[in-house]
């Protein structure tokens, strides 16, 4: 396997050719933080989280979706790279109405954590408090657009894993919403397979199991690795 | 000598809030037997002083900005306060205060005390304070030098804050308590 060298934090680290620069930090265990990305679904460089500084970028770019190359030079953590961590996180706190303390997914959400975890202590753009509705017409589950993030796991997992493809996005910008069919209440599905996959690996209380209280909502996305292990080496192959 | 044995002035105000953060005050228990030793409690609902006092050390503000008495009470806070202290989610995100945000003033308005059956009717209207457009965090109105982030921020949370600020050091709150909610 062709291998190369870069430079991460001031070290020489090795990694496979075609890994992203995500993978390759993640390799050598530094931590970067990530909203969107979810180990097993394609990947997406939507949230932005994971932008790292790279050596003849003006930009920030995301670690994601960027591959590591041979002499490239990361920088995963800085002043300025922390800064714009905490202005995005602000601006999705910001963007739609995250009220944790009366979400069902108070105390288990991956927003929530990464904010107390990234410093975020409040946030300085003025909140938008959009008008959003919640479609709680499917028999098990419920959508609740308030909490959602755009991060498309839902759609992706639907997609690639379950293969059903219920999930995609209508709408462009901060107008884009999560739709189930062609944007028919999610009780009226005709796809859906009621697998719960999408409920799983989302990071935050958008999507949710019917019935569940404020803090209730607690999701495993470990299913996953052990369906694509299953399905990528063959172990359930006789 | 009597300079150095002064208490700290320390005030607490509830805006637009449910007062479940100064439960929390409450329930430090013991803790607000050293704590009274320290400070003075100069302000706030669990005192009997009518107006904001001057020369205050530390203030705690509960609540969001959601009506025209919280901005003006918080503009007198902000003038005579050394350190003000956002305190609990109301404060530091709008919370559950700013739920309403979306829904325009005289719509909630006609169906809370015009078409609601409560014991509080239009007749109040002209007496209570005229709510803001928006229920706004308290940092959006005037500046706040700390943030104890919780739905209501727990004990362990408040006393930590309350500890580092009385004995001069900046808050550094672990990140498993300055979650929101």
């Amino acid at each position: 396997m062709p291998v190369i060298t870069l430079t991460i934090n001031d070290e020489l680290v090795s990694a496979r050719t075609g890994q992203s620069i995500l993978e390759a930090t993640r390799d050598h265990g530094i931590q970067i933080p990530t909203l969107c990305h979810l180990d097993g679904l394609s990947t997406r460089g939507g949230c932005r989280l994971c932008l790292v500084e790279v050596a003849g970028s003006s930009r920030l770019l995301p670690a994601c979706t960027t591959e590591a190359t041979e002499g490239m030079v990361v920088t995963t953590h800085n002043d300025k790279i922390d800064r714009y961590r905490k202005m995005i996180l602000e601006l999705t706190f910001a963007e739609r109405n995250h009220t944790c303390a009366v979400c069902v997914s108070n105390e288990h959400c991956e927003l929530q954590t990464l904010a107390a975890e990234l410093g975020m202590d409040h946030v300085r753009y003025d909140y938008l408090n959009p008008e959003l509705d919640m479609d709680t017409s499917h028999e098990r589950f419920g959508v609740d657009h308030n909490r959602c993030l755009l991060c498309l796991r839902c759609v992706r997992v639907c997609d690639e894993v379950e293969g059903a493809h219920t999930w995609d996005v209508k709408g462009r910008g901060i107008n884009s919403r999560v739709i189930t069919d062609l944007n028919c209440p999610w009780g009226q599905s005709e796809s859906c397979t009621e697998c719960g996959k999408c409920v799983e690996v989302c990071p935050t209380g958008a999507l949710f199991d019917k019935g569940v209280a404020v803090g209730e909502m607690k999701k495993e996305a470990r299913f996953l690795r052990r369906i694509l292990d299953g399905r990528e080496k063959n172990q359930w192959r006789r | 000598m009597a300079k150095a044995n002064k208490k700290i002035r320390l005030a607490t105000a509830w805006l637009g809030g449910c007062s479940g953060c100064h439960m929390s005050f409450l329930d430090l228990d013991e803790l607000l037997i050293d704590l009274a030793e320290q400070v003075e409690i100069v302000y706030g609902p669990l005192v009997d002083a009518k107006k904001f006092p001057k020369d205050v050390d530390l203030c705690l503000v509960e609540g969001a900005v959601t009506n025209v008495e919280n901005l003006e009470l918080a503009r007198q806070i902000r003038s005579n306060s050394k350190l003000v202290i956002s305190f609990g989610d109301c404060a530091v995100t709008g919370n559950v205060t700013s739920m309403r945000n979306r829904i325009p003033v005289k719509d909630l308005l006609t169906a809370v005390y015009h078409e609601a059956q409560a014991p509080i009717g239009a007749e109040s209207l002209k007496v209570l304070p005229a709510l803001l457009k928006k229920a706004l965090p308290l940092h959006q109105v005037i500046t706040v030098d700390v943030y104890l982030p919780g739905c209501p921020p727990d004990p362990e949370r408040i006393a930590a804050t309350l500890t580092a600020l009385l004995e001069g050091r900046e808050v550094n709150l672990e990140p498993q308590m300055r979650t929101f909610g």
